[in-house]
């Protein structure tokens, strides 16, 4: 349970990790709150060559309101932008991310155990792309958008674009990811996240995060159903979605969705849960999280 | 005798040191010049050893030597056989003891091929990687019930099978009883195996001193003194020319009393040879590998009933896992055949098990140790049998219980210690009443939910709770309980020691050969020797696992540190107290008759002010100059021992209540009670925290551990990410009472109590799981432990498709 030996780095700047991204290539691995890497490293089933520790980046470690105008080629304004290396227990605890993304207030207590959430960073979760992560579903559902840089510039990326399977994104290796911009609440729109798992902290053995937007006559417009532990990448669910398009969110229709989605995601099998006992979860918890969602988005909830 | 400490409930001594983190663990000892050690394990569960080459590990730099078997010469032996069969009739029994590093063959995965030595643990673990071993793939077993088939791969050769051992023991004629049986119930149960899951994992330093041709050896283990003495024996050296140190230790559990692990073995041999001290702390993942595991057994399983619920026989055959080795004998399968038949009347009995090797760690005993599959067994037939025949389960039990004049209580078998299996004594329906009482149990069963489990069941003390959740749609929860009674064999021999010594600032020390892991030895030894000697409990400093300290001994194990070493101190104070009341009749020129022995003064009855202080007799029974009395031993010390004849049976009654969402197939426990005859108290706390730690076990066992092995032998979820320990949200409170009957067999009347919160457990998960879904899945059995979720849920639907079926 030792690491086998590495070279270490620890800039302070992006400048300088980028510089040393782009040196070592595919040998260095950047190290957030290394709540993941470090013990993969400690099993030695991660052998990085260099190490640039990212913990001493400042500018990394922030919580805004996204006032930016689309002078960055970012979206905006409105919403709030949360800095890669900014600590999920920050996030957790922060009054703007409460007021401008409230799904992520809900959804953060259930990553792990707050010690955890106290060194793991919220971004490093997010390039992790861990499919039983929580991070990823949120970024998907709420239509994130991840601002990433490399010695050449930097880019915008959808969440749906920044994901590309398991543990993999569209971040090259001499690429970081500076930041996330989360959209602003929306009229008739609500949120809602559920997971289950076996002890509290633990993996979910399945989860989801979900925003529905009604039109005004009570119709659903737009549903992003995004799940965590069930199937091999975070990824969206679109024929539950397009079950519930312009649909009211009767129970009837609920139940549907919910049953697409059961049938529309394939579920791993593992030692905690067989396939069928996912599908089933994942038909209970999108009936819960829809009718949530649903409650809040008409204002009810 | 006063007895102001003896059964008061008195806070720790060790606790100030264990929580403000200055006790010493081993990997808290700290040699200058320490080298590290690391393993080269088998990837392979079974596989021909056919080279090891070490020499890129050697050119590494900081690496100080790589060992292997053929560098061990005569040293390589295997390990002892710890205990000998015990003389049961026409027994079959096949020792075959781990080895100290593989030759020739692996048998298990993890099982030891060469050690590495380095400056650091860092430089090992790389050194590990450059070893290059040459294996060659057999065909391997990891499954007990393909081990014993036809044609399955032979894990030791020279025996032809996988067969490790065969025993019947009979009472009575099973099968006469079953011809005249109302009711007659088989069923196929498994438990399954986990590890132990200390806190503290194994760990070895070992310190050769060439100057003072001395071993120190600091080591993780519960059995100090054994280790001792064979590590003299084999490394030629006098007993005298050993210690081994057992610090504090966090948690044993079981495994730690297993003797020899390898590295036990190699590391002193390895500091001798290298003139430097080395360390090894094992690491999580290694513990999944290198230290023992248990539990693993399959039953089949029968019992036959009169139609008012009366055991007329119960016959049970089963196979026992024992891993690639058995260095333990039939400790495990004789504990689930005797404590199988509980506190129960049982007239025949016919139990048969079969042993197998099979290509996975070894399997000794854990806290519990075969109890809990013996319990289960026998507890799941009577809940079957009572709900076959209409009976409430609590009666069923009552029915049956051994009545309170039937002691001593012959069984007609033999027990783990060779001794006949005779309880010593019992109450068994005070504990039934009062478990009945604190959990609120009803002879008919809990107020259920509606047929088809559609709405939830109700609990009148804290409303209707049995939803939860937000949204429109709520989970369902339906309520179940369950109520099981168990014994446990507690405390047997062969014996402890105990030293008692008053010094001269007043204070005593007290030493014992058992070593303790938590047990709270260093506050209940006290209290024992502060009564008799009239001293505070905190002014007895308690010496545990240091051979240096005590040199007989064998070690804390089967529930026994308190009631054998317990009663040892007992008898060394009783010696020193007689000792200072004869001094002190000297000296202040009174007879005995006349004093009393309080606050660490001797006074004299009516006349205050004569009077003499325990340091200032020590210091006069220990004089510089002047002349003694022929044969004058000096001090106020005495040295005694105590072996009882045979164990001390505890027993108990378990009842908890659950409810359960029929969806999700989560389990939650809302209320858990434990009613508990470990006979004479010493410190209720510390029993209750015995028992709530016991629980937490029987929880995870239950319902959480659970070891993922394919049918290679390989493991795939050797961490606590997957290997599920209960955490403090998942234990509920714990509400216990006390049932004393004292046991006859030793004179403070004590029984043993650590592992008796443990064994119950999963037998009570399956009674109340059952209990809450009997509406909703008719039918549905829980006979395979762990339950989880997973399986919970395959059952329901299983359970649920079958009774739409009958239905139809």
């Amino acid at each position: 349970m030792k690491p086998a030996s590495f070279e270490y780095h620890a800039p302070d700047s992006v400048e300088e990790a980028l510089g040393l991204l782009t040196e070592h290539g595919w040998d260095a691995k950047a190290l957030a709150g290394g709540q993941s890497l470090i013990p993969a490293m400690n099993f030695r089933l991660a052998r990085p060559a260099v190490l640039v520790d990212l913990n001493l980046i400042d500018e990394l470690a922030f919580i805004r309101r996204n006032e930016n105008g689309g002078g960055d080629g970012g979206p905006g304004p409105g919403g709030v932008r949360i800095g890669a290396m900014t600590r999920q227990r920050a996030v957790e605890k922060s009054e703007l991310v409460a007021e401008l993304a409230p799904l992520l207030t809900e959804m953060m207590p259930h990553i792990a155990h707050p010690q955890i959430r106290n060194r793991g960073t919220f971004g490093g979760s997010a390039v992790h792309a861990d499919p039983a992560s929580e991070i990823p579903a949120a970024l998907l559902a709420l239509d994130a958008s991840c601002r990433v840089r490399g010695v050449e510039g930097e880019r915008w990326v959808r969440a749906e674009e920044f994901f590309l399977g398991l543990f993999g994104t569209s971040l090259e290796p001499d690429e970081l990811l500076i930041e996330i911009a989360l959209p602003g609440p929306r009229e008739l729109t609500g949120c809602a996240f559920r997971e289950i798992s076996r002890r509290q902290g633990d993996y979910a053995l399945a989860g989801l995060a979900i925003r529905l937007t009604l039109d005004v006559k009570g119709r659903i417009q737009e549903a992003r159903l995004a799940y965590l532990g069930v199937g091999g990448a975070p990824a969206l669910a679109a024929s539950a979605a397009a079950v519930l398009i312009g649909e009211k969110p009767t129970a009837t229709v609920v139940e549907d969705a919910a049953r697409t989605a059961a049938g529309e995601l394939e579920p791993m099998e593992d030692m905690h849960a067989s396939a069928a006992y996912r599908s089933r979860l994942v038909e209970i918890l999108t009936r819960e999280a829809l009718a949530t969602a649903a409650e809040r988005a008409s204002g009810s909830g | 005798m006063s007895s102001r400490y003896f059964g008061a409930r008195i806070r720790r001594n060790e606790d100030e040191a264990l929580l403000t983190g200055r006790a010493t663990f081993v990997d808290d000892v700290q040699l200058p010049g320490t080298l590290h050690a690391a393993f080269v394990r088998s990837d392979l569960a079974h596989g021909l050893l056919r080279g090891v080459d070490a020499a890129a590990a050697l050119e590494r730099p900081g690496v100080m030597g790589v060992f292997t078997a053929a560098d061990l010469g005569e040293y390589w032996q295997p390990g002892p056989l710890l205990v000998p069969p015990a003389p049961i009739e026409g027994l079959t029994f096949h020792a075959r003891t781990q080895v100290p590093l593989a030759r020739e063959k692996v048998r298990h995965v993890g099982e030891p091929i060469a050690v590495v030595v380095a400056e650091s643990r860092y430089v090992a673990e790389d050194a590990v990687e450059d070893v290059i071993v040459d294996l060659e793939p057999l065909e391997a077993v990891a499954d007990v019930r393909a081990a014993l088939a036809e044609g399955a791969p032979v894990i030791h050769e020279d025996l032809g099978s996988n067969l490790a051992a065969h025993a019947v023991q009979t009472k009575g004629d099973y099968d006469a009883a079953r011809a005249t049986a109302d009711l007659v119930l088989g069923r196929d149960f498994t438990y399954d195996r986990g590890v132990s899951a200390a806190m503290e994992n194994r760990g070895v330093l070992a310190q050769w001193d060439e100057r003072s041709a001395q071993l120190t050896v600091w080591d993780t283990t519960q059995a100090p003194i054994p280790i001792r003495n064979g590590l003299a024996s084999m490394l030629g050296l006098s007993e005298s020319q050993v210690r081994v140190v057992a610090p504090f230790i966090g948690g044993g559990f079981g495994p730690k009393i297993m003797m020899f692990y390898p590295d036990e073995v190699l590391l002193p041999w390895i500091s001798m040879r290298l003139d430097r001290p080395v360390k090894w702390i094992e690491d999580r993942f290694e513990n999944f590998f290198s230290t023992t595991q248990e539990r693993g057994q399959l039953h089949e399983a029968e019992i036959a009933l009169s139609s008012d619920g009366r055991i007329l026989g119960v016959k049970d055959v089963f196979v026992h896992d024992t891993g690639a080795y058995d260095p333990y004998g039939l400790t495990l399968p004789i504990n689930t055949q005797c404590t199988l038949l509980g506190p129960y009347d049982v007239p025949n009995y016919y139990s048969e098990f079969r042993v197998a090797f099979t290509n996975r760690p070894i399997v000794t005993p854990i806290r519990g140790a075969g109890r809990q599959q013996g319990v289960f067994i026998m507890e799941r037939l009577l809940d079957l049998g009572a709900r076959e025949l209409g009976l409430d389960r609590a009666e069923i039990r009552r029915r049956n219980f051994l009545s309170p004049d039937a002691f001593p209580h012959d069984h007609e078998i033999l027990f783990q210690d060779f001794a006949p299996l005779v309880y010593d004594s019992g109450d068994y329906e005070p504990a039934l009443d009062k478990a009945i009482e604190l959990i609120g149990y009803e002879p008919e069963g809990p107020v259920q939910s509606e047929p088809g489990g559609a709405s939830p069941a109700e609990d009148g003390g804290e409303g209707t709770d049995g939803e939860d959740g937000e949204g429109s749609s709520r989970r369902k929860r339906l309520r179940g309980t369950g109520i099981v009674s168990y014994i446990e064999g507690t405390g047997i021999g062969p014996y402890e020691g105990a030293r008692v010594r008053v010094e001269a600032s007043g204070k005593v020390c007290l030493v014992t050969g058992v070593g303790t892991q938590g047990q709270g030895h260093f506050t209940s030894f006290a209290q024992i020797v502060a009564d008799q000697l009239g001293v505070g409990v905190t002014d007895v400093r308690v010496v545990t696992g240091d051979t240096r300290e005590f040199h007989w001994g064998t070690g804390t194990f089967a529930s026994r540190g308190a009631v054998v070493a317990g009663n040892a101190c007992h008898a060394a104070a009783v010696a020193v107290r007689e000792k200072i009341l004869r001094k002190a009749s000297e000296i202040l020129e009174v007879a005995e008759e006349d004093l009393m022995l309080t606050e660490g003064v001797v006074r004299v009855q009516g006349v205050p002010d004569l009077s003499i202080g325990l340091g200032e007799l020590a210091l006069r029974s220990n004089p510089l100059r002047g002349a003694v009395e022929p044969g004058t031993e000096p001090g106020l010390e005495a040295t005694s021992y105590f072996g009882p004849r045979r164990g001390a049976t505890a027993s108990g009654v378990h009842a908890m209540v659950v409810s359960v969402d029929p969806e999700t197939a989560m389990v939650e426990i809302e209320r858990y009670v434990v009613v508990h005859d470990c006979g004479t108290v010493i410190n209720p706390l510390i029993v209750e925290g015995q028992i709530h730690g016991g629980v937490a076990h029987g929880i995870g066992n239950a319902f959480y551990e659970e070891l993922d092995c394919d049918s290679e032998g390989q493991l795939h979820n050797a961490s606590f990410m997957d290997y599920l320990l209960p955490t403090a949200t998942d234990v509920p409170p714990i509400r216990t009472a006390h049932i004393e009957t004292p046991s006859p067999l030793n004179p403070l009347g004590i029984k043993g109590v650590g592992e008796a919160g443990a064994i119950p457990v999963a037998a009570l998960f399956a009674q109340a799981v059952e209990d809450a879904l009997k509406e909703w899945a008719p039918g549905l059995e829980v006979r395979d432990i762990p339950l989880s979720p997973n399986r919970l849920f395959a059952l329901i639907e299983e359970a649920r498709a079958g009774g739409g079926e009958e239905g139809a």
